[in-house]
């Protein structure tokens, strides 16, 4: 207890001191960066799983083309789960004056189990959410469909062959958003008055859905048991189905911000390191004044550590509080970004965040630190008796150890935290090597200096090692932030720009047959581009040369291929292919062709499905066989914007099907208008904006690089926190030398001039550096990704020289700025 | 006389927690040019103070130090800097070499910071009168102790100083390199006709002085 008071005490004098200030300010900006990535990920990972639940209805929802089978609900009771049936397809409904195709959705008086309906019980009434469905009898329409019928509350409305009553105007339903085309006009019906409507016929395409909700555990048992004896038409979704498109993008920033997170951590755990020294360099001499006065090993050890311990107490508690406010900002600004409401941030990220702060500084300052306890008595008599430093082995193996466990805990497995470890480990290496060649050269350029200038270069040379560390620290930061900053802005612009000016602006999608060649006639009329209309009918792979196939074919495929074995999808048919279409094996069928039906596939889908040419392939299409054999695999450019077809049909081959039609046409900004003029001749078409969409996907990849940029200015924070501590390192060097300098007649204005040099110098390097890396990377992305030609980016050389030397001049600066305040003779004694 | 330096009533005090240190007190002498001298006297008698504040890197308590006609007191920092710089050498113990400069480097370093027009050509001749004209590009580290010696000194004369200040010269070498460097400063003193101050515990050395400045608990002794 009086051991560790006095190290309290130790610690606060220290803090006072400003002796330990920079390890405290390392330790706190690696917490800080680890624990708010953290904490934005658990939030915006529960978030997802709160309104992938909702989306869903439920828990779980087992999905299916035929009535859900009487077994399925007993086995949910006896697991003491909840459930809820739903059942929806398309059909007209009427009224006496008007006829509508609606989607109807007919629930029982338990849907949803999770979530809410939002409805009106009349124009201006209160908004009420509301669980459970329509009462029998009773039906909800969607404002859309009220305006179509025509139709006030109260009043009847024809649904097959029940009246109901419409009760009451649908606003919102849990689980609108998992089906973004779903556009036609809605009706929610009674479960009950399903069968009396005559709706359910043979043939029909209805859809049956059970969600059940309750215990987790419950939950994955009778979706496990529900798994393992799926049949065919059916499909288990599960809340991980749910908005894949932000899944993945979560999934994405996840491992970016990690990643941020790590490369700061590193940094800052090098500061630590080189601060550690430092504080067990200055402690020597009191250390052995304790021995003398009797203290033993053990004590001088505890004290140490425990001054380390108080210090990784404030440390990791200032890093966990700043964390959790970045986080709070940051998470309302997510919030409305993803559309979903996030909880509050978890205790589990800040406890991480306690232990990343205690394991760095057990790695990388216990060693230096512990070494004081070695400390000779004799050292109070002569100061050059050699002091027990740690070997390099030690310190460098407790430190790459330390961060491997971090980075296997953080990665998730070993693997990954080997491979992240090894990149950024090599990428240090190429910026350490790149640095060592300019280096080389900077020696050279000094002969042709003089004074100051000279000096300040030749310090730079002298700490070869520390120099090379301050360089690849500095860089490493500046290079993650020039690169993202070139994503973010020239790359996205230039990818817009290489699409062609007439691309595809708006789908108009739902045309029926008899409408096609007055949609086409409408467009000539506004001056539009002839639009090409593809028709469109849904499918479901039935066979695959004669072998019936299902979804349990295609397991061993992976996921992709078994949902597109199961699913329903689109095929289209046309006579001939455009130019985003390229022939890659096979040949197109010719113009005029009215032979056996051949099929065009594209190339990823034939792949993921096994298919090669020659192969013939049975749909079902509503109830009919559609047979052909495959006699082209195409490659299609679908960042033209146009519509395209992983199936397509020869000409004839879908006739007699019925079938809608899609197209895509380029409106000027000029003749936006002309689009509500055809939504008003055609009302059930339906228009999908998609300048809109690629506006909303800009703004998205702009809003999350800017939150991963955020967490790569911790790690610019900590390479400026590595160079700080190096300098601080060579302090009593500098201030010695300073003193000379001042003996023989240098001003303050050169010695600043000297120092300015040094980080000057040192700052372009680490600029150039991290330019010349980043530069590489961005060619890299541009060509293999983005696929666009290779260009040298010299704003990002620019931006690197001018941000690294202004950078590193600061900070440099500020850390000696003592050195040039202390008389000469003061600094001289001192020594 | 033609007086290189003066000091006069020169005091030092240092202020502890509850007393004060008198290190210097009412000390005064003046040294004519080209005139060497011995700062002599017993550990702890203020040498080395005494050295610091002629020199100007410290601040006296009380009194005053004229160098060539300058009062120190009536210059800031970086003016005494600015008159070290041009009048003033200075050679220590320790010897104080740059570490991360070469030897001519170390040498060029005063003319450089003085705006000198050719400080390699000055350089490189005195590094060759104190015979190490085949060492210019070796770092400090790579030089023995009285060869480091032997670049302090051309450091400290390659300005030409009116005056060199000398802290324990040969403190930290051998007999025979010590004597080899006395000879040198001897003989630098006698060619340019430098006013010569050195701080010494060896009786030897300061018996070649042409006066010994006697020091004892801060006092001069007559």
């Amino acid at each position: 207890m009086r051991w560790l008071r006095l190290a309290w005490r130790q610690t606060q004098r220290d803090l006072a001191a400003g002796e330990i200030r920079l390890m405290l300010m390392a330790l706190m900006l690696a917490v800080m960066a680890v624990t708010a990535v953290g904490m934005i990920t658990d939030r915006a990972e529960t978030g997802l799983q709160q309104e992938a639940n909702r989306l869903l209805g439920g828990d779980a929802a087992l999905r299916a083309d035929t009535p859900i089978p009487a077994d399925v609900p007993a086995q949910a009771e006896a697991l003491g789960l909840r459930h809820a049936q739903t059942a929806s397809f398309p059909s007209m409904v009427q009224t006496g004056a008007a006829v509508a195709l609606a989607d109807i959705r007919a629930v029982d008086a338990r849907f949803p189990l999770r979530g809410e309906f939002d409805v009106q019980d009349g124009a201006g009434a209160a908004v009420r959410k509301v669980q459970g469905g329509p009462a029998a009898g009773t039906l909800w329409l969607s404002a859309d469909a009220a305006r179509k019928l025509g139709v006030r509350i109260g009043e009847p409305v024809g649904v097959g062959n029940l009246q109901l009553r419409y009760a009451a105007t649908l606003l919102r339903e849990p689980d609108a958003a998992l089906d973004y085309f779903n556009v036609a006009p809605k009706v929610l019906i009674a479960y009950a008055d399903l069968d009396a409507s005559g709706l359910v016929q043979n043939g029909s395409r209805i859809q049956y859905r059970m969600v059940v909700a309750g215990d987790a555990p419950a939950v994955k048992r009778f979706s496990a048991g529900l798994r393992a004896k799926l049949s065919r038409g059916q499909r288990l979704e599960s809340a991980d189905d749910a908005r894949p498109e932000i899944r993945s993008a979560l999934e994405r920033a996840d491992r970016f911000l990690s990643l941020a997170a790590l490369v700061s951590l590193i940094l800052a755990a090098v500061a630590i390191g080189l601060a550690a020294r430092r504080h067990s360099a200055r402690h020597l001499d009191a250390s052995a004044v304790m021995r003398c006065l009797g203290a033993s090993q053990g004590s001088i050890a505890f004290l140490q550590l425990g001054e380390l311990f108080f210090l990784g107490l404030v440390g990791s508690g200032l890093g966990v509080a700043f964390a959790w406010l970045l986080q709070w900002g940051v998470g309302a600004w997510l919030s409305q970004a993803m559309g979903v409401a996030l909880p509050a941030a978890g205790w589990q990220p800040a406890l991480a965040g306690f232990a990343v702060g205690f394991t760095v500084l057990t790695a990388f300052a216990v060693p230096p630190v512990l070494a004081l306890r070695k400390v000779p008595a004799l050292r109070v008599l002569r100061r050059d008796v050699p002091v027990n430093e740690p070997s390099a082995w030690t310190v460098g193996l407790l430190g790459v150890g330390g961060l491997a466990a971090l980075l296997w805990w953080k990665a998730g497995s070993a693997t990954l935290g080997a491979i992240i470890l090894g990149g950024i480990a090599g990428t240090t290496l190429v910026l350490a090597g790149v640095a060592w060649l300019l280096l080389r050269w900077l020696k050279n350029a000094r002969q042709g200096l003089h004074g100051p200038w000279r000096y300040g270069l030749a310090n730079l040379s002298r700490h070869q090692g520390m120099t090379l560390t301050q360089v690849s620290a500095l860089g490493l930061g500046l290079m993650a932030l020039l690169l993202l900053l070139f994503v973010r802005t020239d790359l996205l612009s230039r990818w817009q720009q290489t699409l062609p000016a007439d691309a595809p602006n708006r789908f108009v999608i739902n045309v029926q047959p008899e409408q096609v060649a007055g949609v086409s006639a409408f467009a000539k009329a506004q001056g539009l581009n002839a639009p090409a209309l593809f028709p469109m009918v849904r499918a479901r792979l039935q066979a695959v040369n004669g072998k019936p196939v299902s979804g349990a074919d295609y397991v061993q495929a992976g996921e992709r291929a078994k949902r597109l074995a199961e699913r329903e999808f689109n095929l289209s048919s046309t006579a001939a292919f455009g130019s985003d279409n390229k022939l890659i094996a096979g040949k197109y069928w010719p113009a005029g062709h009215t032979g056996a039906p051949e099929l065009s596939v594209e190339e990823g889908f034939a792949d993921t499905l096994g298919w090669k040419i020659g192969d013939r392939v049975r749909f079902d299409v509503a109830g009919t066989p559609l047979e052909a054999r495959i006699t082209s695999l195409r490659q299609v450019e679908w960042e033209s914007f146009k519509p395209n077809f992983f199936v397509v049909v020869s000409p004839g081959g879908i006739q007699g099907f019925s079938a809608s039609y899609i197209s895509a046409l380029h409106v000027p900004e000029a003749k936006q208008a002309a689009m509500d003029a055809l939504v008003r001749d055609f009302p059930n078409l339906s228009v999908i904006d998609i300048d809109a969409v690629l506006a909303q996907v800009r703004s998205t990849v702009g809003q999350v690089s800017r939150v991963v940029e955020s967490v790569f200015y911790f790690s610019l924070l900590a390479g400026l926190l590595v160079l700080v501590a190096a300098v601080q390192a060579s302090q009593d060097e500098r201030l010695q030398e300073a003193g000379v300098m001042r003996v023989l007649g240098a001003s303050k204005r050169q010695l600043r001039l000297a120092q300015a040099t040094e980080f000057g110098a040192l700052g372009l390097l680490a600029g150039t550096v991290a330019a010349l890396a980043a530069s590489t990377i961005a060619g890299l992305i541009t060509v293999q990704v983005f696929d666009l030609p290779w260009r040298f980016e010299t704003s990002l050389l620019l931006y690197g020289i001018i941000g690294g030397t202004l950078l590193a001049l600061a900070a440099g600066l500020w850390a000696t700025r003592k050195v040039t305040q202390a008389p000469p003779n003061e600094t001289l004694r001192t020594l | 006389m033609n007086t290189a330096i003066r000091v006069t009533k020169l005091g030092k005090r240092v202020r502890l927690p509850e007393s004060e240190l008198r290190i210097l007190e009412d000390v005064s002498f003046a040294l004519a040019r080209g005139e060497t001298a011995a700062i002599v006297g017993a550990s702890g008698s203020g040498k080395s103070t005494l050295l610091s504040l002629m020199a100007g890197l410290d601040i006296p308590s009380e009194g005053g130090v004229e160098i060539l006609g300058t009062a120190l007191n009536a210059l800031d920092e970086d003016g005494r800097a600015k008159l070290r710089g041009a009048s003033v050498g200075f050679v220590f113990q320790n010897f104080q070499l740059l570490p991360a400069l070469t030897a001519l480097e170390n040498v060029m370093l005063p003319l450089e910071l003085s705006g000198h027009a050719d400080p390699e050509a000055a350089a490189r001749g005195i590094l060759g009168k104190v015979g190490l004209a085949d060492r210019l590009q070796h770092y400090p580290r790579q030089l023995s102790g009285g060869e480091q010696q032997r670049v302090a000194i051309a450091r400290a004369f390659v300005v030409d100083p009116a005056v060199l200040f000398a802290d324990e010269p040969t403190g930290n070498l051998d007999t025979d390199t010590g004597r080899a460097i006395a000879d040198l400063l001897f003989d630098l003193n006698a060619t340019r006709g430098t006013t010569l101050v050195l701080v010494t515990h060896d009786e030897r050395l300061a018996a070649r002085c042409q006066r010994q400045l006697r020091l004892s608990a801060g006092r001069l002794l007559s």
